[in-house]
């Protein structure tokens, strides 16, 4: 066994463990910004599918915001299980999915194009949910009607350990896509695409089809994080799960840990929701703005000064530290 | 069924906000033409701008062309800040964080906002005459930005094509290299487009507080508005983005009518998408 | 004394070197070519010369001043003005805002209308497409409008990179002709050609040019005389 993979056994045996931990007064909240660490870090390694091959989506809140709304929906209009509800919600989503990413990649948009494409499938996705405010409850939100009790078929549950261990298992699947992907062989041809066009192409690669094959699982993924979501906070607001905000936070946590790496995607979602939090509970209720300001300010300085992420300016600095005494040598 | 005199108010509407909208449209694509950067917090600037103005006549009481002026004088300097500060260092840096640095300041300025202003909306009042004709109201609220925006974009088409640093920046935006060549500091190109990107927002901030009072998240109102129009106008193509503006704001005009305001945004917005396939060079872009 | 003066310099792209070691020298009034295969490395030396990339090692001096790695911003307004690889005029902007462009500097500007004529004397078909779009011309045209537009800066060296790439044959000999018209106005011309033999007729001296460095210099005559010259790249 190599020490990283014990490593990361031993991390994952922890993680299991968590409940269990004598945390005291503070469990209730460290299991809630756990869950929120696990579901975000599974949305944000579903958006850098599609991310590390150029596609840069900053629509991705329509995505979750289309998972979340279409399952609480069916949930208190017609008490459909979100189980059912969630399959329905996903295969909505990979339909616009296709719908977006079809002409995209037959008429070859591609870089800022995209990128702004994929912002104004998020603003009509959330403007759409404002504008049908009879049954969406318009930019207040909608709540999830409560089962009453714990309930398996409602998705419904009071111990907030349900929840970890679902979002913990939620983030182990996200992972294991992630690296299927990133194994399979796909990857050679899809970085080739990334790299250049036409030389993917005249290799024989089916480029409409890896485009659109790669948005629809980043977007079906991303749909099943918004579910989950939903039921975790029992609550959904078009400005927290749909348009531009979200979308940015997403790619935010994915650039900063780095987009190339298996773990990127959690490290950078880890790093801004407790830079968040602890900003939260430092100024509290007294200086409103402020935390989200420093947040901001931060985000720049890490993206000036870090540029290939956390992990990348990590490796980067080890290849550095390792190739310095060898030029030394030589 | 609605009355066509409403149908025809809300087109004349569109029209008004459409010289508004080219002015804001404008803007971003003349820095996204010669920077090659999408400043996703363009309309953010815009935001600090209404509240600059809102402050020195509100609260000091200046004339409010006066405060105009300082806005725009404001926004200049915030535009060449912003360059200097946060683009500068990342003009090397994959377009990605590009987006991402400019959309943290987003953040920053929307935040910052809230801290200093709250979230209150604030308006300037004026005291300005409506004229109707024909059944149809034309508040000079609405006229008086429109005729500034205008004249403000006659006056960018001179700047751009019959002074020398105006032609200089066109050409930087079609080959940056052969400029450098003719002895222009790329630099020095790219803090003086800064400095009339940032003018436009003082201006266009301006124009808009006749209209619209200001809050911290007003940049989301406009904001992805500007960056479609510059899209389907072509990115960099400021006569595209002209004819984009007008077409949008009557599009949101009068479906905003027709439906709701959302609606108005919803189909704007789908015919952006629908356009993109359609013609991806932009509206003006010859087919191949 | 020469007016530009190249010692030992080393250039290139990344991990890659371009230029090992190159020495070279233009006097004032010369007309010098540099010739050698696809990839020797030619355009990179203008580029370095014009400030486009920064030499690694070495000097590079004109007109008494020490220019290099300096942007090439600042090189134009000493006077070195560069016709770049594939031309690179402005597509979108006029020809007469294309001219403006070449008199960007405030040197030049003052002397504006002055050159401005000049370079209409000297490319009259310029003057008729004064108010066309730059791109619409002919691949003659721009290149006579590339030359047209560093002539605007009053440069004391012009520097042509590949000046009949891509000219059809008639084309070729005309903008030869149009050079020869500017060496006699007194210009000092250092350019690079793959059309060794047109090029030769053009110059008083040349370089050889292989993998990143000079192998050869000489009188233009002299050079042609050489036997592997002539095989490799006069044809004869």
């Amino acid at each position: 066994m190599t020490p990283g993979r014990a490593l990361g056994l031993a991390l994952a045996a922890l993680l299991a463990a968590g409940p269990f931990l004598p945390l005291g007064g503070m469990k209730e909240y460290g299991l809630h910004v756990m869950v929120q660490i696990f579901i975000w870090s599974f949305i944000g390694g579903a958006w850098s599918l599609m991310g590390r091959f150029r596609l840069v989506s900053l629509g991705h809140g329509a995505f979750l915001g289309l998972g979340a709304y279409a399952t609480t929906l069916l949930w208190n209009s017609w008490g459909l299980t979100p189980w059912l509800g969630g399959v329905l919600a996903v295969l909505l989503t990979a339909v616009v999915a296709v719908i977006v990413a079809y002409p995209c990649s037959r008429f070859q948009v591609v870089g800022h194009y995209f990128a702004l494409v994929t912002l104004a499938v998020g603003e009509v996705v959330r403007l759409l949910i404002i504008a049908e405010r009879n049954w969406t409850g318009g930019s207040l939100g909608v709540s999830l009607r409560p089962a009453g009790r714990d309930s398996l078929v409602a998705m419904q549950f009071a111990d907030k350990r349900v929840f970890y261990y679902a979002a913990f298992v939620l983030w182990l699947l996200g992972l294991w896509v992630w690296a299927r992907v990133d194994r399979s062989m796909a990857r050679s041809a899809m970085e080739a695409i990334g790299e250049d066009e036409t030389a993917a192409a005249s290799v024989g690669i089916h480029i409409t089809r890896f485009k659109i094959g790669i948005t629809v699982l980043s977007a079906s993924l991303t749909a099943v994080g918004g579910v989950a979501y939903a039921q975790y906070i029992s609550y959904v607001n078009p400005d927290t799960l749909a348009g531009i905000g979200v979308s940015l936070r997403i790619v935010f946590a994915v650039v900063l840990g780095g987009m190339y790496s298996l773990l990127g995607a959690t490290v950078g979602t880890a790093l801004t929701i407790a830079l968040g939090e602890y900003l939260r509970i430092v100024f509290g209720l007294r200086f409103i703005g402020m935390a989200e300001t420093i947040y901001g300010l931060l985000l720049i300085v890490f993206i000036i000064f870090l540029p290939s992420g956390i992990y990348g300016s990590l490796r980067d600095l080890v290849q550095r530290l390792r190739s310095a005494p060898a030029r030394a040598e030589a | 069924m609605i009355e066509p005199i409403f149908l025809a108010e809300a087109a004349i509407n569109g029209i008004m906000l459409g010289g508004i909208l080219a002015l804001l449209a404008l803007g971003l694509n003349l820095i996204f033409g010669v920077i090659d950067i999408v400043w996703i917090a363009y309309v953010d600037l815009v935001m600090v701008c209404m509240y600059v103005l809102y402050f020195v006549v509100q609260v000091y009481g200046w004339p409010f062309w006066l405060g105009a002026l300082a806005a725009m004088a404001f926004g200049a300097a915030l535009g060449v800040g912003v360059h200097l500060l946060i683009i500068t260092p990342i003009l090397g840096s994959a377009p990605v964080n590009q987006l991402l640095a400019t959309g943290g300041l987003l953040f920053f300025l929307q935040s910052f906002a809230t801290f200093l202003w709250t979230t209150d909306h604030k308006s300037v009042r004026l005291a300005l005459p409506s004229w109707e004709i024909g059944g149809i109201f034309l508040p000079a609220t609405r006229l008086i930005p429109f005729a500034i925006s205008i004249l403000a974009l006659a006056g960018l088409y001179v700047f751009l094509t019959r002074t020398y640093v105006g032609t200089a920046i066109r050409a930087v935006s079609q080959d940056r290299e052969a400029m450098a060549l003719m002895g222009a500091s790329p630099q020095r190109i790219y803090i003086v487009t800064s400095a009339v990107g940032g003018l436009m927002a003082g201006l266009a901030g301006a124009l808009l507080l006749f209209q619209y009072s200001v809050h911290p998240f007003f940049g989301g109102q406009f904001g992805p508005l500007t960056f479609m129009i510059c899209v389907l106008g072509g990115l960099g193509n400021m006569v595209g983005a002209f004819v984009a503006s007008f077409v949008m704001s009557e599009i949101i005009s009068i479906a905003g009518v027709v439906w709701s305001t959302e609606m108005g945004y919803v189909i704007a917005f789908v015919v952006f998408i629908v356009m993109i396939f359609a013609r991806p060079g932009g509206i003006l872009a010859r087919r191949q | 004394m020469s007016l530009l003066e190249l010692r030992g310099v080393t250039a290139g792209y990344g991990q890659f070197t371009a230029l090992w070691d190159v020495s070279l020298s233009v006097a004032a009034g010369e007309a010098v070519a540099v010739v050698g295969p696809n990839g020797a490395g030619k355009t990179t030396l203008l580029r370095v010369i014009s400030g486009l990339i920064a030499p690694r090692a070495g000097g590079l001096a004109f007109d008494g001043a020490a220019l290099g790695g300096k942007p090439a911003y600042e090189i134009v307004a000493h006077g070195v003005a560069h016709v770049p690889e594939g031309r690179r005029i402005f597509p979108v902007l006029t020809v007469s805002d294309n001219l403006k462009m070449g008199a960007y500097l405030p040197a030049a500007r003052r002397r504006f209308a002055e050159s401005l004529e000049r370079v209409y004397a000297l490319f009259p078909v310029l003057a008729e497409r004064r108010a066309q779009r730059a791109g619409s011309l002919s691949g003659g045209e721009q290149q006579m409008l590339a030359i047209g537009r560093a002539l605007m800066s009053r440069p004391k060296l012009i520097l042509l990179d590949e000046p009949s790439m891509g000219l059809a044959p008639v084309m070729v000999l005309r903008v030869f002709d149009l050079i020869r018209r500017i060496r006699e106005e007194g210009y000092t011309i250092l350019v690079v050609e793959q059309n060794v033999r047109q090029v030769l007729k053009l110059v008083d001296r040349a370089y050889l040019l292989e993998v990143g460095r000079i192998k050869m210099e000489g009188r233009a005559a002299e050079l042609g005389e050489q036997d592997f010259v002539r095989k490799a790249y006069v044809g004869l």
